[in-house]
């Protein structure tokens, strides 16, 4: 039963990309390439007539199976800017409901002929599953799955790293807070270090940042000034509330008082650091308002580069959708 | 009937025997071993020129699935992948639906293997009633209604002061208890070892002291009540060190290992293939190696296929939302055989493991082909090859990551007391 790799799974024969589940084992050319895309879509968003017709006729489904708001409306806004038709589709899902019920889904979606589907789960390796039950010839897009990987956003962030930064070269980057549960640092990780930059750091206590992250390529520290020592970029993560019933840390005070970016631990970094975070953010549990509404803040540029981002994502899996299925029916005659 | 399998060689670990010869088989049972006995005439001759003679195999877990379960598998579709993987005395874990905590399911269990007539089967029982950790089951009436121990499977204990009466109450009445170390609160929500892999993906990991602090409470207890014990599914390479201090201190307690614990570690998860969703979970390469040194050192006795048949949707899922198990009670013979070449052990070593050693842990009267034991027999072509396929299996489940594989050694035959019980065609 042997099945493709992930990595593999997600490149066309040319070595294009038709789906986009992971930043793992892309290389530096492909993440270059996303991020050049995403360039010249900025520009667009900021003309009074936002659309290219690079999905016209498309049929993308945007597939939520655990709640977002920000995310599921950038994909959605990237899509109709591509001039694709989106249907948003919010499916909840228990904890405990089986795949049974996700390849059922799966099955009835994909008789409504849907070219693009982006998928939100909470099972790490859905949108891979996914990608391979699927009929082919339908692009997945992986929208944050488990604690696995969420690589539009790491993506998003390499572009507003590049454009704060300029380069990636000799970056040091510190990623700070519950790096155990999050999709985001994991896929951060690999794209900056296939990026080049010169160091990741993971700060938190050991509960939360597990020991395991130094063999792919980081550097953990426990201490927040030693983390932020001299960093180019500071990247905070979401703290949620349910931590603290799984006894993870004693109190949000507590970690706030060791780990929260406030003015007096943001100058240990670099004095031109830029402060990230994925969103949402808590106020006064990992990062103060003065620090998240501060000059060095470019939390909202993110957003903004989330659409260009997405837009270049989309539009390259479509275009490895379609070079991969014309190789296939010239195969086929 | 009499019987003559001839010129086969002839491979017993329980007697150090390994040559070319004949078996005499009279009343079920091995009445002689090369030369006949006096007045012996054979009514048929089994032709065993350049195949293995081996003991039938002994496994300590295959999951028949019934009562409760038979769209995963039944007793006889289970039944019949045993005899054909060469497996003649198999032991079924307690959590059928209902439990194995009541006589009449022991019972109805045995009698539908009778019924099938195919591997000789012993029911665990259910060490608490429904395996609620809580209550003691009827442990005496158990056993004598057939089960050959008592295990609380996988499942929690209420608390470790119940587990400590279970264990008292089993001693008082000389009974083996079987224990599948887990200590639930560590492992709870896990799917995968903890380490690089299931971090890298993202899946939640069951630490390897999930296994080693419950197995450090139970060799506790074993050793305070004095109860018969056999350690089961071990994963850690600290449960091999663990198990041989406790035996080096003098506790006779006696351990086994799933065949896929040998064969794999976690670095099969990088391609999120729930067909390697097994419990306890594949674990890192340095337990795998220590696994195989236990079973060199004689820490590990026995080795099992942990067969858990499962229907084709139970895989059909991420990861981690998929049923643990696999199914390869027909494939442990040629699997284990792969451990020669995978972990350097000697053919003795793997045989005995699953035949004579398991047979050992839990006081069985079979895996052995010494004269006067019952004439449970495989005939194995060593080096047949052949592929595993969903069409040519015979379990009911779908869920092996070795089904397409290619194997080399395949079992020709099985003989149950001297009857003909399986035969490839």
């Amino acid at each position: 039963m042997m099945r493709s790799d992930p990595r593999a799974l997600q490149l066309n024969e040319h070595g294009q990309l038709k789906h986009f589940l992971t930043l793992d084992g892309l290389d530096k050319t492909i993440l270059t390439e996303i991020l050049d895309r995403a360039e010249s879509f900025l520009s667009m968003g900021e003309q009074s007539v936002k659309k290219v017709p690079l999905l016209r006729g498309k049929t993308v489904v945007n597939l939520f199976f655990e709640n977002s708001t920000r995310t599921r409306t950038t994909f959605e806004l990237a899509a109709k800017r591509l001039s694709a038709d989106v249907i948003n589709l919010n499916i909840e899902t228990s904890a405990t409901s089986k795949g049974e019920s996700l390849l059922d889904t799966l099955k009835n979606l994909e008789a409504m002929q849907s070219d693009m589907f982006i998928v939100r789960h909470s099972d790490s390796g859905a949108p891979h599953f996914i990608a391979e039950h699927c009929t082919p010839n339908v692009a997945i897009i992986n929208a944050g799955d488990g604690r696995h990987a969420h690589p539009t956003q790491a993506m998003l962030d390499m572009l507003t790293i590049r454009r704060h930064k300029g380069t990636f070269d000799g970056l040091k980057v510190a990623i700070v807070g519950d790096i155990l549960h999050s999709r985001v640092a994991r896929s951060q990780l690999h794209a900056l270090t296939t990026l080049g930059v010169d160091e990741v750091r993971l700060v938190g206590p050991k509960t939360l940042v597990p020991e395991f992250f130094t063999e792919m390529g980081a550097t953990i520290c426990h201490d927040l000034e030693a983390g932020l020592k001299d960093v180019d970029v500071v990247v905070m993560l979401r703290l949620q509330k349910e931590r603290m019933k799984g006894a993870l840390l004693p109190s949000e005070g507590e970690f706030y008082r060791l780990y929260g970016l406030t003015e007096e631990s943001l100058s240990w970094a670099k004095p031109d650091a830029i402060v990230m975070h994925p969103g949402p953010i808590n106020r006064g549990v990992e990062i103060s308002s003065e620090v998240a509404d501060g000059e060095r803040s470019v939390i909202l540029n993110q957003v903004t580069n989330g659409i260009a981002v997405r837009m270049a994502v989309l539009s390259m899996a479509m275009s490895g959708q379609l070079q991969s299925s014309e190789v296939q029916t010239a195969g086929d005659e | 009937m009499k019987l003559r399998v001839q010129n086969g060689r002839v491979i017993d670990p329980s007697q150090a025997l390994d040559r070319v010869t004949d078996l005499y088989i009279e009343n079920q049972k091995i009445a002689a071993i090369g030369e006949a006995p006096a007045g012996f005439e054979e009514a048929e001759v089994v032709d065993a020129q350049g195949l293995w003679v081996l003991p039938g195999l002994v496994d300590l877990a295959v999951a028949l699935r019934e009562p409760g379960y038979t769209q995963k598998g039944s007793i006889a579709t289970e039944g019949r992948a045993a005899v054909s993987g060469g497996v003649t005395t198999l032991v079924c874990p307690p959590d059928t639906n209902p439990i194995v905590d009541t006589p009449a399911v022991a019972a109805l269990i045995q009698d539908k293997a009778d019924e099938a007539g195919m591997a000789n089967v012993f029911p665990l029982g259910a060490l608490t009633q429904g395996l609620n950790g809580a209550h003691l089951s009827n442990m005496v009436s158990l056993t004598d209604a057939g089960c050959v121990a008592l295990s609380n499977h996988r499942r929690p204990m209420a608390s470790t002061k119940v587990l400590s009466r279970a264990l008292e109450y089993a001693a008082t009445h000389d009974l083996l208890v079987v224990f599948q170390p887990d200590e639930g609160s560590l492992s709870e929500g896990g799917c995968a070892h903890e380490g690089l892999m299931s971090t890298m993906h993202g899946l939640a990991g069951i630490p390897e002291t999930a296994e080693t602090v419950a197995l450090m409470r139970d060799l506790l207890l074993v050793e305070k009540t004095g109860v018969r014990a056999h350690f089961a599914r071990l994963s850690c390479a600290k449960s091999v060190e663990m198990i041989a201090d406790a035996r080096a201190s003098g506790l006779d307690v006696s351990a086994d290992v799933a065949v896929h614990n040998l064969l794999l570690s976690d670095q099969v998860l990088n391609q999120f293939n729930g067909h390697y969703h097994v419990l306890p979970p594949l674990r890192s390469e340095g337990d795998r190696l220590t696994l195989i040194e236990g079973i060199k050192a004689g820490v590990i006795s026995a080795i099992c296929s942990d067969h858990q048949p499962h229907e084709k949707m139970a895989k059909v899922a991420p990861f981690a939302a998929t049923e643990p198990g696999m199914a390869n009670v027909e494939v442990l013979l040629p699997l284990a055989m792969q451990l020669m070449d995978e972990g350097d052990l000697d053919l003795a070593t793997v045989l005995s493991c699953l035949t004579a050693g398991p047979a050992s842990c839990f006081g069985l009267e079979a895996g052995t082909l010494s004269v006067g034991s019952f004439a449970d027999f495989v005939l194995f072509d060593s080096t047949a090859q052949w592929e595993w396929t969903l069409e040519n299996r015979k379990t009911k489940g779908q869920n092996s990551p070795y089904l397409d594989d290619h194997f080399t050694g395949r079992v020709m035959a099985t003989f149950i007391s001297g009857q003909r019980v399986y035969q490839l065609v």
